[in-house]
């Protein structure tokens, strides 16, 4: 065991910056109801940005609740990875690269909905143009070096789900790809997985909300032992998970 | 030719967008990663997919795109089907494979 306290914790919920979440999930409302939800840390995962972590970050501290700077990237295979970092900056830094290598296609907000960057007070500051469900042209095999080298650590989304995820796209999970983590949807019958997929067993597994809707906040969680209740804590916690296996 | 009459052709059934069968029909595309399909297919084109999901209806109104074919009687979710009929697209099934019918299309266009 790393750390010393029990933290509740749903690593993957997404703003009013994806497309395909409610506009009400400002910064400021989904941080608030994460902490009437009782969860002490929540990372900002909205599709390949993370142009509202800081807003969110920000409102997490008025809130008193952990909010770590993240991303659900959609790798060129359009395979959805949770990446988590240990500080703003190297969050965005991995925003920017992911932006940049986006195809140039527009949002259509009436089509896929709005795309919002909010400060901590929910206004709004902009929409951004293109549109982020598109895969970026990072792949999974790439994935793990290639947020390491932005400072951050990843692992496959919603594995058993039947789109976007790592097993319904590429058929199959291994050693090679280098994740020693993995995230199971709320129904996702854990023992049937790891019959399927034997070296889930030798993962960590994760069970988080994919909120995309204020209701949703806090009905699933993962309850994870840190020394403190922070960014860099969780980063260092699954960069352990690496060094203990290789 | 009219997204009807190609429904016809291939026997596929029509899973919404009954109320304009007159769509034409002017090309073909085969593939289910949605971005490739956002910037790879033409307007007009019948696309042929095994990609139920919610963005599938998206990704067919940004591309005008003639008709969706859900091949080897693919399922589309509720969110998806929904979605689809607030956008007038057309969505299509069939029991035959992409190769299949992809060859049948290219018979019939």
């Amino acid at each position: 065991m790393i750390g010393t306290m029990v933290l509740h914790a749903d690593l993957h919920i997404h703003s009013c910056l994806s497309p395909c979440a409610d506009d009400e999930m400002t910064p400021y409302n989904l941080v608030h109801m994460a902490k009437i939800a009782g969860l002490d840390m929540i990372a900002l995962t909205d599709h390949n940005s993370c142009l509202n972590c800081g807003a969110a970050m920000e409102a997490g501290l008025d809130a008193g609740i952990t909010v770590v700077p993240g991303m659900e990237l959609c790798t060129s295979e359009e395979v959805h990875i949770i990446c988590l970092f240990p500080t703003l900056e190297k969050a965005e830094a991995f925003s920017d690269f992911v932006y940049e290598s986006l195809p140039d296609i527009k949002n259509r907000p009436e089509i896929f909905g709005e795309q919002l960057v909010m400060d901590a007070m929910d206004n709004v500051i902009s929409a951004c143009e293109k549109l982020l469900t598109a895969a970026c042209a990072v792949s999974v095999s790439h994935a793990v070096a290639t947020v390491g080298r932005f400072g951050g650590v990843c692992y496959p989304a919603h594995i058993d789900r039947p789109s976007y995820s790592l097993l319904s796209n590429l058929g199959s999970i291994t050693p090679e790809m280098g994740f020693m983590a993995a995230e199971l949807s709320a129904l996702a019958n854990i023992n049937e997985l790891k019959e399927n997929y034997p070296v889930l067993n030798e993962m960590h597994l994760i069970k988080s909300s994919d909120s995309h809707r204020l209701e949703s906040i806090g009905e699933v969680f993962s309850q994870i032992c840190l020394n403190r209740n922070d960014s860099e804590s969780l980063v260092y916690y699954f960069n352990k998970l690496f060094s203990k296996i290789s | 030719m009219t997204v009807k009459e190609l429904a016809e052709k291939l026997d596929c059934k029509f899973l919404c967008g009954t109320d304009f069968p007159e769509k034409i029909v002017s090309g073909c595309y085969c593939g289910d990663l949605l971005s490739w399909v956002m910037s790879r297919a033409k307007s007009g084109d019948a696309w042929l997919t095994v990609m139920g999901n919610i963005n599938s209806a998206g990704v067919a109104v940004l591309a005008d795109l003639a008709c969706i074919i859900l091949t080897e009687n693919a399922a589309v979710d509720d969110a998806a089907l929904e979605k689809a009929k607030q956008n007038g697209v057309i969505v299509l099934q069939t029991e035959k494979n992409t190769y299949e019918t992809a060859a049948a299309v290219s018979r019939i266009l």
